[in-house]
């Protein structure tokens, strides 16, 4: 039965410590870099008003003072949007929000103007949106001129329009015709509803500001969490047109619920750990890449910081690797979101044990001395029972005052992950060749692992090589490392890795050769040897050549394995590879000119002596038709003839196909016509002889 | 004829009186060869003489035909010439100017088959429209030889 008992309360136990341990900072000065880095105005301005706004804001948070510059230029830009009649309500709220940092000039009779026309769309608007820039505008201009009159006369009657758009999950919708509902809405309208309060003229019914608060509880019931312990919202549904990560919804609920806070007088019942669990959200993100994200991380965590519901504290480590050679101190520092100083109180370190194992704490619970001047709790001397190692420290902040109880948020225990290093002692390193049958010694060296030492040893295939060595923690107890490897490397650049086993302090390993002969290809020679001890933990890990062995193995045999080919110098593989000349194919030997030009020649020479053989034989034109008109087409057919010739020709020289037959078709009809008539008229000429 | 029944006797006696007779038939043999060659050379003689005389009855116009096409024959033996002189290399050209005399010394012997008045094939064929034949065929044979002259 107390078994049992036993037993369930470890599951417990573990099941409370099941959250994974992680560190979480506080905001710092390397947020402030890159505030400034992020937020770099282009032509003395940040672009529109919401963007200013909020570059202004997060210098405004972070204490950076903003150039003077700037200033003139968004006022400028402000005082032109609350002037003009054409803005909407979304231009003003955000005007009014740089004015509310900047301070402009503003007129009293543009103040006049727009707060009529921000009550006239409150009482109209049937929209969230509209409600909330209203709603919002009207509380701003309040703040920033005293003389105007912003107060709602029917309250509670927006109250309620505001509230008919909620679901009961918590969530609100955009406007009573879309039907999708929005957690960012939700936080939207918790703001809007905090400036109705703010700015009712009369008492807001409690009973409203009771279901409210229901409201507030149902919403927290769909908050999404994380390993680390973080906690944040996230849309269920995706919204194609704006969508609202989980940083922007998470921020919009934020801004809403510590309004809504800061003008309730009674509490609402939010556990403290969720709104811790908020604020570790924004600070694990770090460091965000771009302005919205980070005007979100750090507007969400200034309305955290101040909060009417509980104001996280973070406990945080600026060192979380600590050296026993050294005598390094535990620092803890604990610090609201913003890095402000906590309220007086003690952090005590309650459990210690070691990671990834389930043994139980290596130190008793102890509490923290506290340095008022660096404001960081220190714990001057590690116990002795910390050895080195990867450990999880359990700490637990205790408030003194009983008041701050009520106010701040600590979050029960929290884990943090440590590593405690120091050097790791190794000795009795000895190497030693050993006769396989026998046991006995052959040679025995001892080696020096802290200094240079080269040892060279000589072994056959039937001998044992034996290295050992003892590791020792500072603390004495006996240490396992991550990594105890030794090598033998060929020559020819073959290697092979052996662990080194080890029974409590005394690391060992034999090699017997016999059995390594196949591993080993049969490769007789050299091996250097190389010893390998490492940890995170170690300060002294080592990777040293302790000498070599002159290995004799005997011959491979036919079907032995070979050993791996040498692994190529990615160099010569990867490298340019030698320039190509392309080999143009070698011309064609052509015969010298003068032969060419003399057999040109030669070709013609028929050609002449068939004129001369034409004059031989007695040719005559004495057919030539005599009368004008054949006599003009028998000429025409002889030009058309030689133009076809000189048509080829220049079809040889320069023109391609086409052209050629282009003209050669006008050409040849021409022929075809002329030649028709003057072969006709021959014909008939000759017929008429052979009647006659 | 006289020189074979002499040849047979000579060959006909017994081999004992070869020796006397090698002598005797050497002589012969020779004097037959120079008989034989005599007469050959007179035939062909009077063969040429024959085709000379035939050939100056054809009328002009086969004559410039048959001149047309010794002049284009003519060409393609010196094309022949110069390619075993200096190798083939434009292969292209060299076919295409071979191919070009060879394609109208073609043309021009069908012309003259059909313009010759004696072929009774074409008795009904005007020679004008055999002359239009040829000169179109040749225009698109050469028309082809340009292009594939290069």
């Amino acid at each position: 039965m107390a078994r049992n008992l036993v037993g369930f309360l470890v599951l417990v136990l573990a099941i409370s410590i099941c959250e994974a341990a992680s560190i979480f900072q506080p905001i710092s000065e390397s947020h402030r870099s890159a505030a400034l880095e992020l937020f770099t105005p282009t032509d003395g301005s940040f672009g529109s008003l919401e963007e200013t706004y909020e570059a202004l804001r997060t210098f405004g948070i972070l204490g950076i003072q903003k150039k003077p510059h700037i200033g003139t230029g968004s006022c400028q830009s402000v005082s032109e949007t609350l002037g003009s009649s054409s803005s909407t309500t979304k231009d003003l709220f955000f005007a009014l929000k740089v004015n509310s940092i900047l301070e402009c000039k503003i007129d009293e009779a543009i103040f006049q103007e727009i707060t009529s026309r921000l009550k006239a769309v409150v009482n109209d608007g049937n929209s969230l949106l509209d409600f909330y820039y209203s709603i919002s505008s009207l509380a701003l201009i309040k703040d920033q001129n005293s003389k105007v009159d912003v107060l709602l006369g029917d309250a509670d009657g927006i109250f309620r329009s505001i509230k008919a758009l909620s679901q009961s999950d918590g969530r609100w919708r955009y406007s009573s015709s879309n039907p999708e509902s929005s957690t960012y809405a939700a936080g939207l309208a918790l703001e809007a509803l905090a400036g109705v309060m703010s700015l009712a003229s009369s008492e807001i019914d409690h009973s409203l500001i009771d279901t409210l608060k229901n409201d507030i509880v149902k919403l927290f019931d769909s908050i999404e969490k994380y390993d680390d312990g973080s906690f944040y919202f996230d849309e269920k549904l995706v919204d194609a047109r704006e969508h609202h990560g989980p940083l922007s919804t998470t921020s919009a609920v934020i801004r809403g619920l510590t309004a809504f806070a800061s003008l309730t007088s009674g509490t609402i019942t939010l556990s403290g750990n969720k709104i811790l669990g908020l604020a570790k959200f924004f600070l694990g993100i770090g460091i965000p890449g771009n302005s919205k994200d980070f005007f979100n991380q750090i507007d969400s965590l200034a309305c955290l910081e101040s909060n009417r519901i509980s104001v996280p504290l973070i406990l945080s480590l600026p060192a979380t690797v600590l050296s026993l050679t050294k005598k390094d101190q535990l620092k803890v520092k604990v610090n609201t979101v913003l890095g402000s100083s906590a309220p007086p109180l003690t952090v005590k370190l309650m459990q210690a044990f070691i990671s990834g194992s389930k043994d139980s704490s290596v130190i008793e619970s102890q509490e923290l001395g506290f340095d008022p001047e660096n404001a960081v709790h220190i714990l001057d001397v590690l116990p002795k029972s910390v050895d080195v190692g990867n450990y999880i420290f359990v700490f637990e902040i205790v408030l003194h005052d009983s008041v701050d109880k009520k106010i701040y948020t600590t979050g029960g225990q929290t884990q943090v992950p440590l590593f405690v290093t120091g050097v790791v002692k190794i000795d009795n390193a000895e190497i030693a060749v050993l006769d396989s049958d026998l046991g006995s010694i052959e040679t025995q060296k001892k080696i020096d692992l802290a200094g240079e030492t080269s040892v060279s040893l000589s072994a056959n295939h039937l001998q044992k090589l034996r290295l050992s060595f003892q590791l020792t923690t500072p603390r004495g107890k006996f240490f396992k490392p991550h990594q105890v490897f030794l090598k033998l490397r060929h020559e020819t650049e073959v290697e092979h890795i052996f662990v080194v086993g080890n029974s409590g302090k005394q690391f060992e390993i034999i090699l017997d050769f016999l059995g390594l002969v196949e591993k080993f290809f049969y490769l007789s020679g050299r091996y250097d040897i190389q010893l390998t001890v490492g940890d995170a933990v170690m300060e002294n890990s080592i990777l040293r050549a302790v000498g070599h062995v002159e290995l004799d193995l005997p011959e491979a045999p036919e079907k032995a394995p070979r050993p791996p080919a040498r692994p190529v110098d990615p160099y010569s593989r990867y490298g340019p590879k030698a320039e190509i000349t392309h080999i143009f194919r070698a011309p064609e030997k052509r015969p010298p000119k003068e032969l060419s030009l003399a057999f040109l020649g030669l070709t013609l020479l028929p050609f002449v002596g068939f004129f001369i053989g034409l004059l031989r034989i007695g040719v005559n034109l004495k057919n030539f038709p005599t009368l004008a008109v054949p006599a003009t087409f028998a000429i025409l057919f002889h030009l058309g003839i030689a133009a076809v010739i000189l048509l080829y020709v220049l079809f040889w020289l320069k023109w391609d196909l086409f052209t050629t037959l282009k003209t050669l078709g006008f050409l040849g009809a021409f022929l075809m016509f002329v030649g028709h008539r003057t072969l006709s008229h021959l014909a008939s000429t000759s017929a008429k002889l052979k009647s006659t | 004829m006289r020189s074979a029944s002499e040849h047979d006797k000579v060959e006909g006696f017994p081999v004992h009186f070869a020796l006397n007779l090698v002598l005797v038939s050497s002589e012969s043999r020779s004097k037959v060869l120079l008989a034989m060659a005599r007469s050959t050379s007179k035939d062909a003689q009077a063969l040429l003489h024959s085709f000379r005389s035939a050939y100056a009855a054809t009328p002009t116009n086969l004559k410039i035909i048959d001149l047309y096409v010794g002049f284009a024959v003519f060409t393609a033996l010196i094309q022949i010439a110069y390619i075993a002189i200096v190798g083939s290399f434009p292969f292209n050209a060299f076919l295409s100017g071979l191919l070009s005399c060879i394609g109208t010394a073609v043309l021009a012997v069908c012309l003259r088959i059909q313009v010759n008045r004696e072929n009774k094939e074409f008795k009904d064929l005007p020679p004008e429209r055999a002359f239009a034949d040829f000169v179109l065929c040749n225009l698109v044979l050469h028309l082809v030889i340009m292009n594939f002259l290069g």
